[in-house]
């Protein structure tokens, strides 16, 4: 199967570079023959990567342990779904992962793009060819084929790291991954809309639900890594500002600002230079957040081992940026805006500052990111930024965000009138202010999250009251019952809708963050019978009493299992287990360092956060860190929210006729280029 | 142009804030990362340098490691080879932490010679890679 895989990787070199030359050839001669192979290259090169994945998974089910890959990623008694995983576990077989889900995802370009954009694609599909090329380079010239073999065959695999056994894990890489990798696409139509002088906003029609659907995998995609950060490694918290967070988290930035700037172009013919500049930037840190992860040029808890693909990735990425940047800068007098702004207290301008907002928190999360290395170049000194210098500058950055979250969508396009803003900001304003007032009068003294809420209740209330304005409007109009209204109305316009309960899963991820500035933790060494208690922000009092150590074998691992009684107030809430796991492989050796299963009780309101720190040698006394996490659940179901809401905005079909109304303007135009 | 010159203001308010909140933010949270060696010049060139808050990445000393469970002491030495300086952690170190790992300890350089450190990292090979076995 490894030679089947290797001779995969080197057709899919040389398919993707005669895709890339047929597809620039042909596009800039004008010849039919050249695109029309230049398109089957790119299907060809995504069959034959599918086919190396393929080898690859069967060599890892088949437990081929003389395959370098298979030895250091499964192992014979390794459960069978994370031998799934195993793919992208390692380096090696995450760049094999990484280039086939391009080309798949560059076949499906090919297919689906609607017919009036097919002019792009060639250009589209020979960027998206260099791309993928790029990985198999890497994977044949960089000392990264996962189908290597070793001189001998141990008898068992490494198997997969223990943290990396969770579901969370299992879904995580991939769905960052395809955050990453989908932005290749909006990024090629950039390239091509470039290349082929057809700047109008066709290609950003094109390249809509592209966008949409790579920040929709990329906000999955670092939920996931929250969640799995959060109950598997221990530390009781879900977001450390590490670097490979952080490189996720940027080009999320960036999306989120294209998104919105894009709307402005859409409906006023402003933005033109930004937001290609947004895409070509989302793409860049896509790149650069993978050579981030692979290169170990900055030290992460969690970074790949170094290795010298690193320098591959660097030098892609310079030479990608130079070529984008020139080609952008040659074409720069091509991009003129139609229009320009009338009035600060406009939806566009909204959006402008809601744009600089996010690429300000990316510049400041970049530079936070780098400045070890920055700080090193200019004085010499390695100077670290940590948690405290992030959230200094992106909870205040973060809340003014938020407010435009609210003020954006209740201020008209092109200028306000005043008595539309009192008609739009009443109810809104009266309700953050009282939420304000609520928590003051409650105690609460800490400024950043007592703004949090008020301004989440400011938000909440705009989207509540857009909500309760379309249903009830329609209600008259139509006489539709409440609850037909209030589908239709979302099914009607789903992108406005849609955006509406995205902004309100934002809200709620804020204010679980805020709920984060009130955790209580404690410590405690305790004998059987020992309790120990923990006041939570709520003012109850917790009282764990612990219970006593169990030792057993599992499927692959030794367990200590420690477990203690918990009350809240003196009344029973109910009993937590927590786990110290040595992983051992199928001779019964310890494999890995020893890994530690959190004990989690959810509510509403607080996470019950209980670590195994250890077992004094011989004894039931263990050693226990109590954390009282508040308001954890809301970030898994905020994430959940904002997911559902890019769905409704992704989903196919429907809302066309109220979509092209709003855009009627642009729609004419659109209509006379067609024409003419 | 009056609207375009309004949000210019608003742009560069934006703007100058970043600014203003990045540089405050390394000035005052930024911490230095230092090996024992480097560690070691700066205090030969500047003896204020105790007590002041930064970070060492250095490997353990095999066979360094005391651990008194009980009080959740955690003693070691770290080394870049030339420089070695003991470290005192109160606290849970992380699953990773052994005695022959790469560490990253947070903490304050005490007159008397020992780090006495806030946090511990252990920067294992990956997340995603397993450590090489020695």
């Amino acid at each position: 199967m490894t030679l089947l895989g290797g001779l995969a990787l080197w057709v899919a070199c040389l398919l993707g570079v005669w895709g890339a030359l047929t597809g620039l050839l042909g596009a800039a001669r004008g010849r039919a023959d050249l695109i029309a192979s230049s398109r089957h290259a790119v299907f060809a090169l995504c069959g034959t990567l599918l086919v190396a994945v393929l080898a690859l998974q069967v060599a890892l089910f088949r437990h081929d342990f003389n395959v370098e890959y298979v030895a250091a990623y499964s192992s014979r008694n390794m459960p069978t779904f994370y031998t799934w995983s195993a793919l992208y576990a390692g380096q090696k077989g995450s760049l094999l992962f990484w280039a086939a889900v391009l080309s798949v995802f560059a076949a499906i370009a090919q297919v689906v793009t609607a017919p009036r954009h097919r002019i792009y694609l060639p250009y589209v599909g020979a960027v998206t060819s260099i791309v993928a090329t790029f990985f198999v380079v890497v994977m044949l010239f960089g000392g990264a084929n996962p189908f290597e073999r070793l001189p001998y065959t141990p008898l068992d695999g490494r198997g997969l790291n223990p943290q990396l056994q969770n579901p969370g894990m299992v879904f995580h890489p991939p769905m960052l991954y395809l955050g990453y990798i989908s932005i290749t696409i909006p990024f090629a139509f950039a390239m091509a809309a470039l290349l082929s002088r057809r700047l109008d906003v066709d290609w950003l029609v094109a390249i809509r639900k592209w966008t949409l659907l790579s920040w929709l995998f990329l906000s999955v995609g670092i939920c996931l890594g929250m969640w799995w950060a959060y109950v598997e490694l221990g530390w009781g918290g879900y977001w450390a500002w590490d670097p490979v967070e952080n490189a996720s988290f940027l080009p999320w930035l960036t999306m989120t600002a294209f998104l919105h700037s894009v709307m402005v172009q859409e409906k006023r013919g402003m933005l033109k230079k930004w937001n290609l500049l947004l895409i070509i930037g989302s793409w860049l840190l896509s790149i650069f957040g993978t050579f981030l992860t692979r290169s170990g040029v900055i030290s992460s808890v969690h970074s790949f081992t170094q290795s010298n693909i690193g320098y591959f990735f660097l030098g892609f990425l310079v030479i990608s940026a130079t070529l984008s940047f020139w080609l952008y800068s040659r074409r720069l007098p091509e991009l003129t805006a139609e229009s320009t702004l009338e009035s600060i207290v406009s939806r566009e301008a909204s959006f402008l500052f809601n744009n600089l907002l996010l690429v300000g928190i990316a510049f400041s999360v970049l530079l936070g990111t780098l400045f070890p290395i920055l700080s090193e170049l200019v004085t010499g000194t390695k100077v670290t930024m940590g948690p405290p210098a992030f959230n200094r500058v992106n909870i205040p950055l973060g809340l003014a965000l938020l407010l435009l979250t609210g003020i954006g969508p209740l201020i008209a396009w092109r200028r306000s009138s005043l008595p539309n803003l009192r008609r739009q900001f009443a109810v809104p304003v009266t309700s953050g202010v009282l939420a304000l007032l609520i928590l003051l009068v409650a105690g609460m003294r800490d400024p950043s999250p007592i703004v949090a809420i008020g301004l989440g209740a400011f938000v909440s209330a705009t989207v509540v009251q857009e909500f309760v304005r379309g249903v009830a409007a329609r209600h008259r109009q139509y006489s539709e019952g409440w609850w037909l209204a209030f589908g239709r109305l979302i099914a009607r316009n789903r992108r406005r809708y849609g955006g509406y309960i995205v902004h309100l899963g934002i809200v709620i991820l804020f204010i679980a963050f805020a709920g984060m500035a009130f955790k209580t933790e404690t410590e405690a060494t305790l004998r059987p019978g020992e309790s120990a208690t923990l006041k939570s922000p709520y003012g109850w009092t917790y009282t764990f009493t612990h219970l006593g150590v169990s030792q057993y074998d599992a499927l692959n691992r030794q367990v200590t299992a420690a477990t203690v009684d918990v009350t809240r107030d003196g009344r029973r809430v109910g009993r937590l287990t927590t786990e110290k796991r040595q992983h051992v492989d199928s001779r019964g050796q310890p494999t890995f360092q020893p890994s530690t299963e959190v004990g989690i009780r959810s509510d509403l309101r607080e996470d019950l956060y209980i670590v195994l720190a250890g077992v004094v040698n011989g004894t039931e006394q263990a050693v226990y860190r109590f954390t009282i996490n508040p308001l954890v659940w809301w970030v898994w179901y905020g994430g959940l929210i904002v997911a559902l809401g890019g769905l409704i905005v992704m989903w196919p079909g429907g809302g066309a006729p109220a979509v092209r109304r709003a855009q009627a303007g642009y729609a004419v135009k659109l209509v006379a280029k067609d024409a003419g | 142009m009056k609207a375009g010159m309004k949000f210019l203001l608003g742009a560069t308010v934006i703007v100058g804030a970043v600014g203003y909140l990045m540089a405050t933010g390394i000035k005052e949270t930024g911490q230095y990362f230092l090996t024992p060696s480097e560690l070691s010049q700066k205090i030969a060139t500047d003896p204020t340098f105790y007590d002041v808050g930064m970070k060492v990445g250095a490997h353990v000393v095999p066979g360094s490691v005391t651990r008194e469970v009980a009080t959740q002491t955690l003693r070691f030495r770290i080394t870049d080879g030339s420089a070695t300086y003991p470290v005192v952690y109160h606290g849970l170190p992380p699953d990773t932490f052994n005695d022959s790992v790469e560490v990253v300890v947070e903490g304050r350089l005490q007159p008397d010679g020992v780090i006495r450190a806030t946090d511990v990292l252990a920067k294992c090979g990956s997340r995603y890679e397993s450590v090489p076995k020695a």
